[in-house]
Formats: structure tokens, C-alpha cells, sequence
């Protein structure tokens, strides 16, 4: 085990990164979609002709957990997992955890945040169907955040490959 | 681009020629009602509004019964009908409807004197069903449950609480006997008991049991339990096969079913005749329609109106009017009308955004799913239906559908240029099945391997968008002969902007950052350092003019200035165009990494196939999606937030709001 780690140390900080972009995103993702389908479920009771509205706003708190799949994915096939070498100094190894973090914190707080606001925008197509595209964009607003650490996390882990350390 | 140009119109007309009057202006819905005529001793506004409800109320009961057709013997419809829209019926065909009428007036209350009636015989059912249920622990009772004793004897029938044995129950009444005592049924939460005891000790008795929870049954009836059961069911019988009969009365009526609609809808017809002619001022001879026309329909109109003795006067709308807004634009703006609509429509003396929203929509929406075969399927599906329904599809559906199949367009284009074919499809299957790698390189660069040149491309994109927002903001100053507002509130605005721009370009960092491989040279640096200064101060010193104290002035100007970082922000967010379109590639690559993890195997060809469809059609619809609120988004909150507040009312012509068919003329 302490072998392994030693000559590993960098690829297993690395596989550490994209996992953790995954998991956090993909949690924070979840729990965004629950709690927009809790509103979204008890609109449809109500008048089940609103469904196609609310479940677009119910899916939008999923693109989060995308991103961290879409980071964890490039982070695995820069450092050779998925084929190729994986030979990885653990500088770079800790290069890569760290440019998984904004994708994973970012992406799991402003899923939960974004389906608080989703959930909210439910209740508004429930009352005021008309103003679906009003209610689409408060949600979206949510979103750029994660798009902001989505960009920052694609920026490094892409310039990392090409460092010479 | 235009918002309609209105005019206000008043018609009037003898009383004979009322109904074909407004007949033809419901027809058309060219005339939105706007009354501003006083009523007095002559002119006056008649109350329609209980014919109005009758007819309402027809057309109410039509449509319940419309859905108890379809509970029980539904249309088959096929997946595509939601876009079909209602089917035509000729002017001629619908009023020879009219003999039609009480004949399917009558159909519809029969159909909904048989829902009543099956709704009622199922509350029967359960009724019975229930007191059976309550029945069933005395089933091997056989004497009647209001069975009181014999001459000299006295029958209690009822329950104790709980399980109680032969044994207790004799305890509890051995100072009253002779007693006998009969567990007729016994579980957890009851004992059924019959207990018979000389009639002088009745009431001892009695008081004994009630001391120990004994409660007499909740039915009751003269003839033993077991016979009663018989009879419940019975009757359940009886009303289940008049419920069968029912049912198949209805499906003998499903074959009125198109009648029925077009009754719906001659129904609503009729009420909204009757709303209008609530709001007209009328008179023994004439009556007045008084409203707004959009200025293409006037001609049209007048010369109707030519065929009666009818006198109209259209006149410019005056400044206290609130004039309704209708959108109208050609060719690849139009169908961003509807996006427009769920932001705001325009304001009193607003631009139409149509045409501006849709210079960058469809490029926006292709950035972000830029998949080729994404758009190929997005222009085949829309333009697929928009063939097939062409005569009756309704104008949001297919303005939607156009919408849809333009975004298409820009999402091949940008597929192609990033060489994106469901991502890397292509070289994977020659490489996992054919053990040779073919792929198409991308027409200019492949964003996963230079995701700075992407993101340079994505805000240079946005800082052009913001640009034309301004630039739509200059415009409609200008319009306003609001010069100073233009100078001020943008003219200002783009010499900051353009020096921040030349400042950046010519800086060492941005260059470096960013990747390029030219800079402008120190000195154009220095003149968009001058120009941003100047433009600076002259915003400090005039974006407040609306105050009159000196120092707020300058303060409101300082917090305006502070309005840069906003600007700042706005063109960061452009860089969703790239983190988008990065996630519809990636997500296509993963696809296939997985579906081909299993290698060139007659297995492993199905396995690829499968996950390839499954995979393929969540990503077109996750991402999809995401194109297009984040496109929405940049048009509202980036693109508007630069010219746009809306705030127009609708125009909401009078017209026949009809549910199944749509009337044209002959």
C-alpha cells in the first residue's frame, strides 16, 4: 500500500480531483432536482396540463452535475487513465485535485441554491403560467456561477498537461 | 421589425346588419374593443352578460362531456397530434351546423346524465360494499341483527373491545344468571357477542355489559346477516350491470364525437358575440363598435364595410390612449416574437427587439449545443412537422418549430466548425470495429484541445453583443430626439468600453493570458487610456443630471461609473457559450468511450448501438434545453438589460376563441 502510494502518489491525487468534481457536482445536482421535483409534483396534482413547463424547470439544477462528469472526464484522460500513460509528478497531481475543486464546491452549493430557485419558479408557472419565460430565468441566473468555475476548472486541468514539472 | 402601427377605429352600423358585422370582425380578430363613447338617454349599453353565460355554460358541459367520451372510449391520436392544431371547417359547413344544434345539445346532456348516473350507481356500489364489509363478522349469526329476544328473554347482539374469551364473558355475568352467551366472532379489535338473559335482569345486564365497552352494531336489519350479505350483492349486481349498459350507451354516442367539438365551439362562439355586444353602444336602429386596428387590416376592413350602410372613421390613437401592441417581422426574426413575448412586449415608445435578439440567437444556441447531428435532427424534426402540419398548425407551435429549426441551423454550423459528429462517433467506430482511424477534422479548431481560443472567440462574441445592445439603446434615443440621453447614456458608455478594450489589447498580461499572437502597440494603449478617462469623468459628471444638488450629482454619477464592473461581468458571461458547447461534445465523447468498452463482438456491437441511441437522445435533450434558457438568458439579462424594459400590453383582437376547429372563409 505504501509502495503503491509512493510511486502513484501523483495520478492518485489526480483520480482524487476528478472524483471528487464528479461527486460533489453530482450531489449537489441531485439534491437541486429533488427539491424542484417536490415542487414540481405538487403543481402536476394540480393541474397535470403544467407538466411539461415544470419539468423544464426541474431539470435545470441537473446541468451541474454534468459539469462535474464533463471535468472529472477531461481531468481522467489528461492524466491516462482512460489509456495512455499515467505517469504523474505529484506536483501535478496536486495541480490536478486542485483544479477539480471550483467545479466541485461551486457546482454542489449553486445546485442546491438553484433548485431553491427552480422550486420558486415552479410556483410561479403554478399561478402565472403565462410568465413561464420569466420564471425560466431566475434558475438560470443561479447557474452562472457554476458555468464560472465550470470555465475555471476547464482552463486548468487543460493547461496542466502541457507544464513542465 | 416593427411593433404594428394602431389606429383607433369607430363603426357605425344599422341594428339589421349587426350580426354579419361582428360576425366578420370575430372572424378575423382585427379589432381589438376599446370603448371611449359616454352612454346617454339614446345611446346605451345593453347587458348580455346572462346569454352570455348560457351559452358559456353549453359549451362548458360540452367539453365534460367530450372527456367522458374520452374515459371511455378514447380517440386514437398519434405522438405528433399536440402540434397538428385545430382542423379547418369552412364558413358555409359551419353554419349548416346550426340545424345541428339541439339535436347535439340534447346528445351532450344525455352523455352527461349517464356520467351522472355511473358516478352515481359507483357511490351505490360502495355503499354496499362497505355495509358488507361491517356485515361480514356476523355472518354466522342467524337471527336478524335487531333481534330484541323472546317473550321472556331479553338478546343483546353487539361488540366488546378487543379479543375476549367464552370463559370472560360468563365471569363478567355470573351473578346474573341463567345467562347464555354466543362468540359469534372474535379478533383483535372486537368480539361479536350475542348474550340472552331473563327479562327481568335486562337492565342489570346491561349496565354490566356498557361498563365493559359493549356497543351495539352500526347496522342493523331485520333479516339475519348471512341473507342480508346476499342481498348487498345482489344489488351490487344490478347496479354494475347498469353501469356496463351505461358505458356502452356512451360509446354508442362516441360517433357524435367531432359534433360535439364543433358544438364547443359554436357555443363559445356564441358567448363571446354576446360579451361583445355587451360593450357596444347601441340604439333602437344602430349600435357602435369602437376599438383599436392595426393600420394593415383598416383597408381591408372599410371595404367590407362598404357592402352596408355603415360609416367608419379610423383616426390617429392620441397620447392618452393605451395603445395595445401586436409584433410583426419577416423571415428568421419572426419566430423570436414569442421570446420577446415571455420577456415583455415593448413599451410605449419602445423598438420591436425581434430582429436584434435574432442576429445572435441562433448563433448563441449553436455555440452551446454545437453538435452537428444535434442540429441535423434539430432542422429534419422541426422541419418535418412544420411539412406535414402546414395548413393547421398554430401560429406559437409554429413559431416555435421555426425557432427550433433555425437554432438547428446555427448548431450545424458550429458543429462543423468545431468537427464534432456525436462528438468522436466516427473515429471511435472505425477504430473499435473496423480497426482503422477515419475522422473529420474540425473546419477550424477542436475546443476540448484549445479551450482559450474558445473562450476568447465566446467573449469577443459577447463584447459585440453588448456592442449592438448599445447600439440599440443610440437608436431608439435618437428616435426619441433624445440627444442628450444618446451622448450621454451611450455615446460615453462606448468610449469607455472601446478604451478599456484597446487598453487590454495592448497590455503584456491580457495578451498572454489569453493566448493571442498579436498586440497593439503601447501608444494605441495609451489613447484608449485617455479615451476611457475622458469618457470616465464625462460619465461622473453627467449620469446623474436628473439631480439638482451638485454633490448628489457627481455621487450618482460615481455609482453609475461603478456600473463597469456590471460590464465586466456581463462579458465573463459569455463564457457559458464556451463551457456549454464543451459539455454537449464531452458528453457525446463519453458516449461512445462506453459503448465501446466492449470491443468488436457481435455483443459488443449491440451494446454500442444501445448505449449509443440511449446516451445520444438524454444529451440532445439535457443540452437542448440548456441552449436554450441560456440563450434566453443572454437575450434578457445581457442583450435587454442594455435598451429593453417592456412593458406593452398585448393586442387581444375580438375574435372566435375556438377550442377544435378553426372557421376560414370560403
Amino acid at each position: 500500500m505504501i509502495d503503491f502510494l509512493a510511486s502513484n502518489f501523483g495520478v492518485t491525487l489526480a483520480a482524487l480531483g476528478a472524483a471528487l468534481a464528479v461527486f460533489f457536482a453530482g450531489i449537489g445536482s441531485a439534491q437541486g432536482v429533488g427539491i424542484a421535483g417536490q415542487a414540481a409534483a405538487g403543481v402536476v396534482t394540480e393541474d397535470p396540463s403544467k407538466f411539461g413547463k415544470v419539468l423544464v424547470l426541474q431539470l435545470l439544477p441537473g446541468t451541474q452535475g454534468i459539469y462535474g462528469l464533463l471535468i472529472g472526464f477531461i481531468a481522467l484522460s489528461q492524466i491516462g487513465i482512460l489509456g495512455g500513460s499515467s505517469d504523474i509528478s505529484v506536483a501535478k497531481g496536486f495541480l490536478y485535485l486542485f483544479a477539480c475543486l471550483p467545479m466541485a464546491f461551486a457546482g454542489w452549493r449553486s445546485a442546491v441554491s438553484q433548485g431553491k430557485a427552480a422550486a420558486a419558479a415552479i410556483g410561479l408557472v403554478a399561478k402565472r403560467p403565462e410568465q413561464f419565460g420569466k420564471a425560466m430565468i431566475f434558475p438560470a441566473m443561479v447557474e452562472t456561477y457554476a458555468i464560472l468555475a465550470l470555465l475555471v476548472s476547464i482552463l486548468m486541468v487543460s493547461a496542466i498537461g502541457g507544464m513542465n514539472i | 421589425m416593427a411593433v404594428l402601427q394602431m389606429q383607433r377605429i369607430t363603426i357605425c352600423g344599422l341594428q339589421e346588419d349587426k350580426k354579419s358585422i361582428t360576425g366578420f370582425i370575430q372572424r378575423h380578430g382585427v379589432i381589438e374593443f376599446n370603448d371611449l363613447l359616454q352612454q346617454d338617454e339614446v345611446f346605451q349599453k345593453m347587458d348580455f352578460s346572462s346569454s352570455e353565460a348560457v351559452f358559456s355554460k353549453n359549451s362548458v358541459k360540452a367539453d365534460s362531456a367530450l372527456e367522458t367520451l374520452e374515459a371511455y372510449d378514447s380517440e386514437k391520436k398519434s405522438l405528433l397530434s399536440m402540434f397538428e392544431g385545430r382542423k379547418q371547417i369552412t364558413l358555409n359547413e359551419y353554419d349548416a351546423f346550426s340545424e345541428k344544434e339541439t339535436e347535439i345539445s340534447e346528445v351532450v346532456a344525455e352523455i352527461i346524465s349517464l356520467e351522472k348516473e355511473i358516478a352515481e350507481s359507483k357511490a351505490e356500489i360502495l355503499k354496499f360494499k362497505l355495509q358488507t364489509e361491517t356485515l361480514i363478522p356476523w355472518s354466522s349469526l342467524d337471527v336478524p341483527l335487531s333481534f330484541q329476544g323472546t317473550a321472556y328473554t331479553t338478546a343483546f347482539i353487539g361488540t366488546l373491545p378487543n379479543t375476549w374469551t367464552l370463559e370472560m364473558v360468563y365471569e363478567q355475568l355470573a351473578e346474573y344468571t341463567p345467562v347464555n352467551v354466543d362468540i359469534i366472532n372474535a379478533s383483535r379489535e372486537q368480539t361479536c357477542i350475542m348474550a340472552i338473559c331473563e327479562k327481568g335482569k335486562a337492565d342489570l345486564v346491561s349496565d354490566k355489559l356498557k361498563s365493559n365497552g359493549f356497543a351495539y352494531p352500526v347496522v342493523s336489519g331485520d333479516i339475519a346477516p348471512i341473507k342480508q350479505i346476499q342481498q348487498f350483492e345482489e344489488q351490487i349486481k344490478e347496479y354494475e350491470s347498469l353501469i356496463s349498459a351505461d358505458i356502452e350507451k356512451i360509446k354508442g354516442l362516441a360517433k357524435k364525437r367531432e359534433d360535439i367539438k364543433l358544438f364547443a365551439d359554436s357555443q363559445s362562439i356564441g358567448a363571446g358575440r354576446y360579451n361583445a355586444a355587451s360593450q357596444m353602444l347601441q340604439s333602437k336602429n344602430v349600435f357602435f363598435i369602437s376599438g383599436f386596428i392595426p393600420q394593415k387590416a383598416v383597408n381591408f376592413v372599410t371595404d367590407y364595410m362598404k357592402n352596408y350602410s355603415a360609416e367608419v372613421v379610423v383616426e390617429e390613437p392620441t397620447e392618452d390612449d393605451d395603445v395595445p401592441i401586436a409584433l410583426q417581422n419577416k423571415g428568421f426574426a419572426a419566430p423570436l416574437e414569442g421570446v420577446v413575448e415571455a420577456f415583455s412586449l415593448p413599451g410605449r415608445r419602445e423598438i420591436d427587439p425581434s430582429m436584434v435578439v435574432a442576429v445572435f440567437y441562433y448563433l448563441f444556441f449553436g455555440a452551446m449545443l454545437s453538435e452537428t447531428m444535434y442540429g441535423v435532427a434539430l432542422v429534419l424534426g422541426c422541419g418535418f412537422i412544420l411539412h406535414k402540419f402546414k395548413h393547421t398548425i398554430e401560429g406559437p407551435m409554429k413559431k416555435n418549430m421555426q425557432m427550433f429549426m433555425y437554432c438547428g441551423f446555427g448548431t450545424i454550423l458550429w458543429g462543423v466548425i468545431y468537427g464534432s459528429y456525436f462528438g468522436d462517433a466516427i473515429s471511435v467506430i472505425s477504430t473499435t470495429f473496423f480497426g482503422k482511424t477515419v475522422a473529420i477534422p474540425p473546419l477550424w479548431l477542436d475546443p476540448v484541445k484549445n479551450p482559450m481560443t474558445v473562450l476568447v472567440l465566446s467573449l469577443a462574441l459577447g463584447i459585440i453583443h453588448i456592442f449592438v445592445g448599445l447600439g440599440a439603446n443610440l437608436y431608439q434615443c435618437i428616435k426619441r430626439k433624445d440627444i442628450k440621453s444618446a451622448l450621454y447614456d451611450v455615446i460615453l458608455w462606448y468610449m469607455i468600453l472601446v478604451g478599456c478594450l484597446l487598453m487590454g489589447l495592448s497590455s503584456q498580461m491580457i495578451i498572454g493570458m489569453t493566448g493571442l499572437s498579436w498586440i497593439l502597440p503601447a501608444s494605441v494603449g495609451k489613447v484608449g487610456m485617455i479615451l476611457a478617462a475622458v469618457a470616465a469623468i464625462g460619465i461622473i459628471l453627467t449620469n446623474g443630471r436628473e439631480s439638482k444638488s451638485p454633490v448628489k450629482r457627481i455621487l450618482k454619477g460615481l455609482y453609475a461609473l461603478y456600473n463597469i464592473t456590471g460590464y465586466l461581468s456581463d462579458m465573463l458571461s459569455y463564457s457559458r457559450l464556451l463551457a456549454l458547447g464543451l459539455a454537449t461534445g464531452v458528453i457525446c465523447s463519453v458516449v461512445n468511450k462506453i459503448g465501446a468498452m466492449f470491443g468488436p463482438t457481435p455483443l459488443g456491437v449491440i451494446i454500442f448501438i444501445v448505449i449509443f441511441i440511449g446516451g445520444n437522445a438524454l444529451n440532445i435533450g439535457i443540452n437542448a434545453l440548456g441552449a436554450y434558457v441560456h440563450s434566453n438568458r443572454l437575450a434578457y439579462v445581457e442583450l435587454f438589460g442594455k435598451f429593453y424594459e417592456g412593458g406593452g400590453r398585448k393586442f387581444e383582437p375580438y375574435i372566435a376563441k375556438t377550442k377544435y376547429y378553426k372557421i376560414k372563409e370560403n
